[in-house]
C-alpha cells in the first residue's frame, strides 16, 4: 500500500507535497508533477468546499474540493440537499480497495 | 505531410454473444478484402488493433489470422477513444512516408476490464462511470437550466436513429415516457440515457494518395485532427458543464482542415451517456452554450440526422475499442452515399469526436470526401 492509502485507513487524508514548488501533488505520487522532485508527506485541512453534487437511492455524494487543488468524490453523511459551494468539513477517511472519504457540512 | 484517405471500412454487428475477441475483429475485416478491388494481404504495411482487453502481443495475433506480414504492427490503448487514437497513429505512419497503407482495427467484448478506470483515486469509491456523469448533468442542469426531459431527447433521438443502422445493439425504438421512467441509477440518470457496454468490432483501410487510386474511386480524406488529454484523474475537468479536452481537440481540428463547425454536414459524437451529447454539441460549436438541449430538441422534432446517425454509442452500443472506429466508418459511408437509410443527403464534410474517462481526453477528425 502506499503512505496515501496507509493513512486513509488510520482516518487521516495526507498527500504528497513538494517543498520545492509549495504545493500539494494530486493525485498523490511519490514525485512532484511539477519539477518532478521529491515530495514529502503533508496532512490535508479537513475543511473543504462542495464543487458539485447529486445523488443515488436518497444518499447524497459530491466532489469537494481541498486546499484549492485536491478535488475527491465522497459521500454526504446529511440528507439535506447539498448547494454549490458549500462549506464541508471531512467527517471521515478510509481505504478499502478505494479511497472513501465522508463529509458533512460546515 | 502526404494527403491520408480512408478508402475502406467494415463492422460487425454490435451484440453480446459467445465469439472470442478475435473472431469478432475478423469479422470486421473480411468485408474490407471483400469490398475493396486490388487488395491483397501483401499490401498491408501496418496492423492496428484497438482493444481494452488487455491482450499481449494482439496486433501480431491479428495479423497473422489475417494472412497478413506487416512491417508494423501494435495495439493502441486509450479506454474510449483508443479507436480514434489508432486512427491517429495510423495517419501519422501514412503521412509521414513511413508506410503505405495500414489496417486500423477495433474491438471490444462486453465484459472488457476498460469501462472502470481504478487507477483514478479522486474517484473515491464512486469508480463506475455513471458517478462522472451524473456530476456533468448536476453542473449542466445548475448552470443552464437543463432538464430530465432534455437529456431523455437525446435517449429518443439516438435510439430511433439505431433502428436505421443494421449493426446497432438496439433495435427497439423508446418513447420521451420510456426513458423518463427507465430505471433511475442516480438522481439525473436513468438506464435509458446510458450507452450499452457490448460485443462489437469495426475496421478502416487508410492509406496514401497514390495508394487510394489502386483502391478506389471514392476516397474519403483525414483533413483534420486534434487531441488533447489534461489528465487521467476525472475531477481535473475545472468546468463541469464542459468539455476541457474537447474544446482544444476541436479548436485545432478545425484549424487544421480549414474549417468551422459550419462547414460540417454530418456529426458522430461521444455520447457515452445523454449529458455528453449536449455538453459536446456546445463545445464543439454547434450552438451557443447552454443551448445544446434545444438543438438536440430540433434535431428530434424535425427527424433531422446529422448527429449520431448510426444511433450513436446509446442507440447503437459501446465496445470501448471499437466505438471510435465505427464512428470514423460511419462517416465513411455517410461521405461515400452509402449509409441507407440513414443517409444525410449531400454530406461532404464529416466529423468524428471521441473521448475517454470523463472527457479527460479527446480526439477530434475531420474527413471530407
Amino acid at each position: 500500500m502506499t503512505r496515501f492509502e496507509d493513512e486513509l485507513k488510520n482516518n487521516n487524508f495526507v498527500c504528497s507535497y513538494c517543498v520545492k514548488c509549495e504545493h500539494f501533488v494530486w493525485p498523490a505520487s511519490e514525485f512532484c508533477n511539477k519539477c518532478l522532485g521529491d515530495v514529502t508527506w503533508k496532512q490535508v485541512s479537513k475543511n473543504a468546499k462542495l464543487v458539485e453534487s447529486s445523488s443515488k437511492d436518497g444518499r447524497y455524494f459530491c466532489i469537494a474540493e481541498f486546499e484549492g487543488n485536491i478535488r475527491v468524490f465522497g459521500a454526504l453523511s446529511e440528507d439535506s440537499q447539498p448547494k454549490h459551494a458549500q462549506d464541508l468539513i471531512l467527517e471521515k477517511c478510509d481505504y478499502d480497495n478505494s479511497p472513501k472519504f465522508v463529509f458533512k457540512t460546515g | 505531410m502526404n494527403k491520408v484517405a480512408i478508402v475502406a471500412a467494415g463492422i460487425t454487428k454490435f451484440n453480446k454473444s459467445d465469439k472470442p475477441l478475435e473472431s469478432v475483429m475478423l469479422s470486421s475485416i473480411r468485408p474490407i478484402f471483400e469490398t475493396t478491388k486490388n487488395l491483397g494481404q501483401g499490401d498491408i504495411d501496418v496492423v492496428l488493433t484497438s482493444t481494452n482487453a488487455n491482450r499481449n502481443y494482439f496486433a501480431n495475433i491479428i495479423s497473422e489470422l489475417s494472412g497478413i506480414k506487416p512491417k508494423i504492427s501494435h495495439s493502441v490503448e486509450s479506454l474510449c477513444n483508443s479507436g480514434t487514437n489508432s486512427l491517429v497513429s495510423a495517419y501519422a505512419y501514412v503521412s509521414s512516408g513511413l508506410a503505405d497503407v495500414a489496417l486500423v482495427t477495433g474491438g471490444d467484448k462486453t465484459d472488457n476490464p476498460g469501462l472502470v478506470l481504478n487507477w483514478d483515486m479522486s474517484r473515491g469509491e464512486y469508480r463506475h462511470p455513471i458517478f462522472w456523469s451524473s456530476m456533468f448533468t448536476s453542473a449542466h442542469m445548475r448552470k443552464y437550466g437543463t432538464t430530465l426531459e432534455d437529456l431523455a431527447y437525446v435517449s429518443v433521438k439516438n435510439h430511433r436513429n439505431a433502428l436505421d443502422n443494421p449493426h446497432a445493439y438496439f433495435e427497439k425504438s423508446f418513447s420521451l415516457d420510456d426513458v423518463m421512467h427507465s430505471k433511475n441509477l442516480t438522481e439525473n440518470l436513468r438506464l435509458l440515457d446510458c450507452s450499452m457496454p457490448c460485443d462489437g468490432a469495426a475496421s478502416v483501410l487508410v492509406c496514401s494518395e497514390e495508394k487510394a487510386k489502386k483502391f478506389t474511386d471514392n476516397p474519403v480524406w483525414i483533413s483534420g485532427i486534434g487531441q488533447k488529454t489534461i489528465s487521467a484523474s476525472f475531477t481535473k475537468n475545472d468546468d463541469l458543464a464542459s468539455m476541457e479536452s474537447t474544446k482544444i481537440a476541436v479548436d485545432d481540428a478545425y484549424r487544421m482542415s480549414n474549417k468551422t463547425a459550419e462547414d460540417i454536414d454530418v456529426i458522430e459524437l461521444h455520447d457515452a451517456f445523454s449529458i455528453c451529447e449536449i455538453i459536446e454539441l456546445e463545445d464543439m460549436g454547434f450552438c451557443q452554450k447552454g443551448l445544446g438541449s434545444k438543438l438536440v430538441r430540433d434535431l428530434h422534432d424535425t427527424n433531422n440526422k446529422k448527429v449520431n446517425p448510426r444511433g450513436g454509442l446509446i442507440g447503437a452500443g459501446h465496445p470501448l475499442g471499437a466505438t471510435g472506429i465505427a464512428q470514423v466508418a460511419e462517416i465513411y459511408y455517410q461521405l461515400n452515399g452509402m449509409a441507407g437509410k440513414r443517409q444525410v443527403d449531400g454530406a461532404k464534410t464529416g466529423l468524428v469526436h471521441n473521448m475517454s474517462a470523463g472527457s479527460t481526453s479527446s480526439t477530434v477528425l475531420v474527413l471530407e470526401s
